[in-house]
């Protein structure tokens, strides 16, 4: 069955054409373009926070957004977990209340339990701290903890790792890796750099300036790409 | 204190408190609802609601004044259904100079509201409805305590604009001693009077300490730490 199919096509104020359509049916699927490609848009297009002029969204047997007929689900009710490029920790909360800020505010369809999250991501020593006083790499932990526990049906993550640098991307990438693993959660992963598509994606979505430019697995999608952009960060 | 005081002066002060604490107070939702809104929504005819928030920022206090009379004497078109409906009178009571302040502090408390909000990043909003949390839900967990020191500095800032009022409220509520003679008032009525010279100086020797008290509290308000700034 396919996870998630999305087909949406926007103009933007400032010009930005997308129109895009592809479909996800791997656990780990990369979104891959250079910056200012439009990932960033599909992402915020499935998560419900930009609304395509045209398109047509479904999760699992869940349509989210269909234009024509249209049904446009608002973020709160579409079961889908985002982790942010700079985290967008709660300032005010403690870590342990912006990991169950989603358990607080949604019913889960998915129970993912709080003390195996904290144990899985190693962030049991950061629970009573507030978020400005983590690291960049504990910072994302906590945000994939926090889009785990609202029981999403995807997990859709945004250049998760860029602010961080080489080891400790490899680093949360393990983590990422163990939590998919434990919880069997679809992944959508934005990224601009290779070498983390190469590591972990079964399947690769390539966008360019605002449209698909191919789709597969990360050898035959990448080596198609290579004479178009080369990708290197 | 009350040695200090004459019983005019003490009262004079008292309803002065009273006046400014409940303007700033009532005006406090509002401000914040149409601060929020000025912050983050973009829509047609915003400007139409910039131009009447501050509106009695820019007009003389007494033709606020007379329009809120005119609007709510008992004859008037709201005047007369509060009365009819709730029995109510508001010009020449106290209720009428609390009306006034907060219709003079309102675009003062709606700035700083509106500061307040812009100073949130809206992402951590949308992050908050992302998570399950309905727009409601977001903006109570999220954006108002966050917002919350710049909220507290907009309550003191009306408060501190209430207790000056004067135009406006001369003309709402009258200049009645005991019920609406705030202290701005009573040392318009002492210069009035032959004798009043060395009473009304108290009262401006009192006037400058309250400001003062107030700016002080905004200052600290404004410079206290919440946990999460030093923890």
């Amino acid at each position: 069955m396919t996870l998630l199919s999305f087909a949406c096509q926007h103009q933007y104020p400032s010009g930005f054409q997308l129109g895009v359509a592809f479909q996800v049916d791997c656990r780990f699927t990369a979104l891959f373009g250079p910056s200012g490609s439009g990932k960033s848009s599909i992402l915020a297009m499935i998560a419900g926070f930009v609304r395509p002029h045209r398109g047509r969204i479904v999760l699992g047997d869940e349509v989210l957004l269909d234009t024509e007929r249209g049904v446009c689900v608002p973020p709160e009710k579409r079961h889908v977990g985002v982790v942010y490029q700079d985290s967008l920790l709660f300032p005010h909360l403690r870590v342990e209340q912006n990991l169950r800020y989603g358990a607080k505010h949604r019913r889960r369809r998915r129970k993912v339990d709080f003390t195996r999250v904290v144990e899985v991501l190693e962030i049991g020593p950061l629970l009573r701290r507030f978020s400005r006083n983590l690291s960049g790499g504990e910072r994302q932990r906590v945000a994939l903890g926090r889009a785990l526990l609202s029981g999403p049906e995807i997990l859709l993550m945004d250049e998760p790792l860029a602010s961080l640098d080489a080891p400790l991307k490899l680093k949360i990438l393990l983590y990422l890796e163990r939590a998919i693993a434990e919880w069997d959660v679809p992944t959508l992963y934005v990224t601009h750099a290779q070498a983390e598509v190469h590591r972990a994606a079964q399947c690769v979505v390539v966008i360019d300036r605002g449209s698909l430019v191919t789709c597969g697995p990360p050898g035959e999608a990448l080596s198609r790409l290579r004479p178009v952009s080369d990708g290197a960060e | 204190m009350g040695g200090l005081l004459t019983g005019e002066e003490w009262s004079a002060l008292r309803l002065s408190f009273q006046v400014a604490a409940c303007a700033a107070l009532a005006g406090l939702p509002w401000a914040i609802a149409v601060g929020y809104l000025l912050a983050r929504a973009s829509f047609m005819g915003k400007w139409v609601i910039e131009v009447l928030v501050n509106l009695p920022l820019v007009l003389p206090p007494v033709v606020t004044g007379y329009l809120l009379l005119v609007c709510l004497a008992p004859r008037g078109p709201l005047g007369s259904l509060l009365e009819a409906w709730f029995g109510w009178r508001i010009v020449f009571t106290w209720w009428g100079a609390a009306l006034a302040s907060t219709v003079m502090s309102f675009p003062l408390m709606v700035r700083a509201a509106r500061l307040a909000f812009q100073g949130v990043d809206p992402r951590l909003e949308m992050a908050a409805r992302g998570l399950g949390a309905g727009p409601l839900a977001a903006f109570f967990t999220i954006s108002l305590p966050l917002a919350q020191r710049g909220l507290i500095a907009a309550w003191t800032l009306g408060f501190a604009r209430g207790l000056g009022e004067f135009g406006a409220t001369i003309m709402v509520a009258g200049n009645i001693e005991g019920q609406t003679r705030t202290i701005p008032l009573a040392i318009y009525t002492l210069a009035n009077r032959p004798d009043g010279g060395p009473q009304s100086w108290r009262l401006v020797a009192l006037s400058i300490l309250l400001a003062c008290g107030a700016l002080i509290a905004s200052e600290f308000l404004e410079r206290k730490r919440t946990a999460y700034d030093v923890a």
